[in-house]
């Protein structure tokens, strides 16, 4: 199965989450992430879901968010056409013997320190799920104690606007 | 996201005309230009739209003035704690409100009423357990797109999430099984909602609407006005057929030489009954009509082949599965259609007009999708198919209509003769429709009886066939035949029921004999869960588990269903016998000022032919048990 990136514009009313999450668990669509919040236009969210889905199945998933009323746009963003990232914070042990070997794996992925013990570091890091992954494989042989990370977020390259044009439309 | 690329333009119902632009598309851009200004055009907002000065009142008394400028007449409905507010205005309310006895039998009474009148059902009930009762109703018009807004009264906002008393969280329960919901807090919102909930259920696709009304947002102040806006910015349904997608069916249509016009319930939803008739002559193609579809096109039309599917008639199975073309109406490809998917209609291509793009290429690939309503899109292909014949030559469809007349003739619907000398089903139910006429309103409960009135009772005209067919709710007939006779008053209204399914719902005998709404119950009483048992006779070496009712011949008659019909202020009879069941019959239509319940007493042993058992290809239908028909003896 393949990966896709929807960005899904929704108007911002209780409840729009429960719709397009139980749609998909009704389905069985698989969602792979979910990231949502608000856009630049007031009343209006945007959601990035990541779906794994063949190409007649994603045609489906689309048809069917499509027919939620509070879903207003869906656009697939290809990994060419955007800018794509997800954003991790991870604890990993440190004392005073491993914290320079830790930050240096830190500095390598352009990672931030975000919060220091004498026994920890909370590494802030983003970027594409491949970046992260290879960035926990170099931190686990510390010891990794806590890992939290966010859905996959997209942006479209270029100057236009998905809301812009949505909005223009409605 | 200037790159970004949007999804399958051709086929969705653009939430955005900016997603389709592309040059191949630049004849759909003119196209929507053109149905949104049929939309602004007229209002959304149903009803005369009377202008309404801003009036202050309180919530509920905005319930129920919404309503009546959304034109409504009829209502079926049982109060309760938290939509009591609303119960006071209604009284005083020229809308004639039904009192039922269950709330099950208010959603199944507004499908009924909706799908004979073609106009938005309205069904009331009071929080928690009293909306959970709809719950069923509300499904059940989910599955068969019947035009419905539910409205439940909600606890006080403020306890809303405590557990409390009769709360239940209403519009989570049904946001699978509704086309959209809403849940008011406010008292203002209640005009816009309410004339956004009716444009949702009417519009597009049809389907259920609940409207959540907590009880602060009845009892407070608000200020009235209308007609209302409508704020849908996500809910753009697109009614007019792609131009070019019209023209690719004719040259498809053209260049076949087995067509078949493969017709659902969207043409009867979208009234196109008159517009399909003029399609299946220009083309001269066979037509079959789903369940869901039975009267939109006249049974005695000798290019109906009749109704498709696992009790389809053979002609009708047989025609879909030899056919090079499928031209599909505002049908979905239903498994119980379609038989194993993979095994369908194998050499056929396929043209799926529906206004529901997500139901196109979702079960079955389409070659040719169109979206839009049938109403507009088959008068469209009806010109451009003629413009197309007389382009390329009329194609010659002797051949297909020999095979296809052959195994009409071979294999006509019919039935055996019960070896226990009880009346048989069939026969029972062929008498009522023949003694009615098409212009009578037939209800069905759901089993074999249903199959029966499907295949014996011959359908003429759209909104006389009403029954459960995707949801297959039992229990579905009484109501909604007393919300199709409130609807249709001058019309005969039938409920062919099994001894089951009538156990489930009639106690809305009562609100039918108070409310003077005399509706014909026919119980086909074989003493069984009917098809059930068919099942187990056919599939579990008649082991009948749990299928027996004990209500029919040689039985302890429990219920009694004349004693249970004359409790209820019915007139009621039964009928044991051949010989009199034409004057059963005739006595129940002489009556009119009450119900009447007759207890067809039957076999139990009647089974529903023919049967393409499940999980078998089409290819597989018996006419009879263990009988397939012989598919070389073509001349």
């Amino acid at each position: 199965m393949s990966r896709h990136t929807l960005s899904v514009l929704v108007e911002d009313k209780p409840g729009v989450l429960t719709r397009v999450a139980s749609l998909f668990a009704r389905r069985a669509f698989n969602i792979n992430s979910l990231a949502v919040g608000p856009t630049e236009v007031p009343g209006i969210s945007r959601m990035t879901v990541v779906v794994d889905a063949d190409g007649d199945l994603i045609e489906q998933v689309t048809k069917q968010l499509n027919k939620l009323i509070n879903v207003i746009k869906i656009v697939e963003l290809t990994s060419e056409s955007s800018v794509q990232r997800d954003h991790i914070l991870v604890k990993v042990r440190a004392d005073a013997a491993t914290r320079l070997q830790v930050t240096q794996a830190a500095d390598l992925f352009r990672a931030a320190v975000v919060d220091v013990s004498t026994d920890s570091l909370v590494i802030e890091a983003t970027g594409t799920p491949e970046k992260l992954a290879a960035l926990l494989s170099v931190l686990e042989p510390f010891g990794i104690r806590e890992i939290v990370q966010s859905g996959t977020l997209a942006v479209g390259r270029g100057s236009r606007s998905m809301s812009d044009r949505a909005l223009r439309s409605a | 996201m200037s790159k970004g690329s949007p999804i399958s333009p051709s086929l969705m119902a653009t939430k955005s005309a900016g997603a389709t632009k592309s040059p191949e598309r630049a004849d759909r851009t003119a196209d929507q230009a053109v149905v949104a200004a049929d939309l602004a055009a007229a209002s959304p907002v149903l009803g005369p739209n009377n202008v309404v000065p801003p009036t202050v009142m309180t919530g509920s008394q905005a319930i129920v003035r919404s309503l009546e400028e959304l034109g409504v007449d009829d209502i079926f409905g049982l109060p309760g704690g938290a939509i009591l507010p609303t119960y006071d205005p209604l009284m005083a309310s020229s809308m004639n409100h039904v009192l039922v006895r269950h709330e099950q039998g208010a959603g199944h009474a507004a499908q009924g009423y909706a799908m004979v009148t073609g106009r938005v059902g309205v069904c009331i009930a009071t929080s928690g357990p009293g909306a959970t009762n709809l719950v069923t109703a509300i499904m059940d018009a989910h599955m068969d797109s019947v035009p419905l807004v539910a409205i439940t009264g909600q606890v006080s906002s403020g306890v809303i999430g405590t557990d409390a008393f009769q709360e239940a969280d209403i519009v989570g329960i049904t946001m699978p099984i509704t086309k959209h919901s809403f849940l008011v807090t406010d008292p203002n919102d209640i005009p816009h909602v309410m004339a956004e909930a009716f444009h949702l259920a009417s519009t597009g696709r049809p389907g259920p609407v609940l409207v959540d009304v907590a009880k602060d947002a009845q009892v407070g102040q608000m200020t009235f006005s209308w007609p209302p806006k409508i704020d849908l910015p996500g809910y753009r349904p697109v009614t007019r057929g792609h131009n070019k997608q019209v023209r690719e069916a004719a040259k498809l249509i053209a260049a076949a030489s087995k067509p078949v016009l493969y017709v659902g319930g969207g043409v009867i939803k979208a009234h196109a009954a008159a517009e399909l008739l003029a399609l299946a002559e220009a083309t001269g193609a066979p037509v079959v009509t789903t369940l869901m579809a039975k009267g939109a096109f006249p049974d005695s039309h000798p290019q109906h082949m009749g109704m498709p599917g696992m009790h389809g008639t053979v002609s009708a199975v047989t025609a879909l599965q030899q056919s090079d073309l499928l031209i599909t109406l505002g049908a979905r490809f239903d498994d119980r259609v379609t038989g194993v998917l993979k095994t369908f209609a194998p050499m056929a291509k396929v043209i799926h007009a529906d206004i529901d793009p997500a139901e196109i290429s979702k079960n079955r690939t389409a070659d040719v999708p169109i979206v839009g309503s049938v109403k507009e899109i088959i008068p469209e292909l009806t010109e451009a198919v003629r413009t197309q014949f007389e382009a390329s030559g009329t194609p010659d469809l002797t051949t297909w209509w020999a095979f296809l007349n052959n195994l009409k003739e071979t294999y006509p619907l019919g039935w055996t003769e019960p070896d226990d000398g009880l009346s048989a089903p069939q026969r029972v139910i062929e008498r009522i429709g023949a003694l009615t006429g098409p212009e009578g309103v037939y209800v069905a409960g759901v089993g074999q009886h249903q199959m029966w009135a499907a295949q014996f009772i011959k359908y003429e005209r759209p909104h006389a066939w009403l029954n459960s067919g995707g949801a297959g709710t039992m229990g579905y007939a009484v109501p909604a035949a007393m919300g199709a006779k409130v609807g249709e008053p001058d019309r005969v209204v039938w409920a062919i029921d099994g001894d089951g399914c009538f156990q489930m719902t009639n106690q809305e005998l009562a609100t039918c004999a108070i409310n003077k709404i005399p509706i014909k119950v026919a119980v086909i009483n074989n003493s069984s869960l009917g098809m059930v048992r068919q099942w187990q006779t056919l599939f579990y070496e008649g082991r009948y588990s749990n299928t027996d009712l004990n209500t029919g011949h040689d039985t302890v008659r429990i219920p009694d269903f004349v004693k249970l019909g004359e409790a209820y202020g019915c007139a009621a009879f039964r009928c044991e016998r051949d010989e009199d069941i034409d004057a059963t019959i005739q006595k129940a239509l002489e009556i009119n000022d009450r119900p009447v319940v007759i207890d067809f007493v039957v076999s139990p042993n009647s089974m529903v032919w023919p049967m393409v058992p499940a999980g078998v290809s089409n290819d597989q239908i018996q006419v009879a048990r263990n009988m397939t028909p012989e598919w070389e003896e073509e001349d």
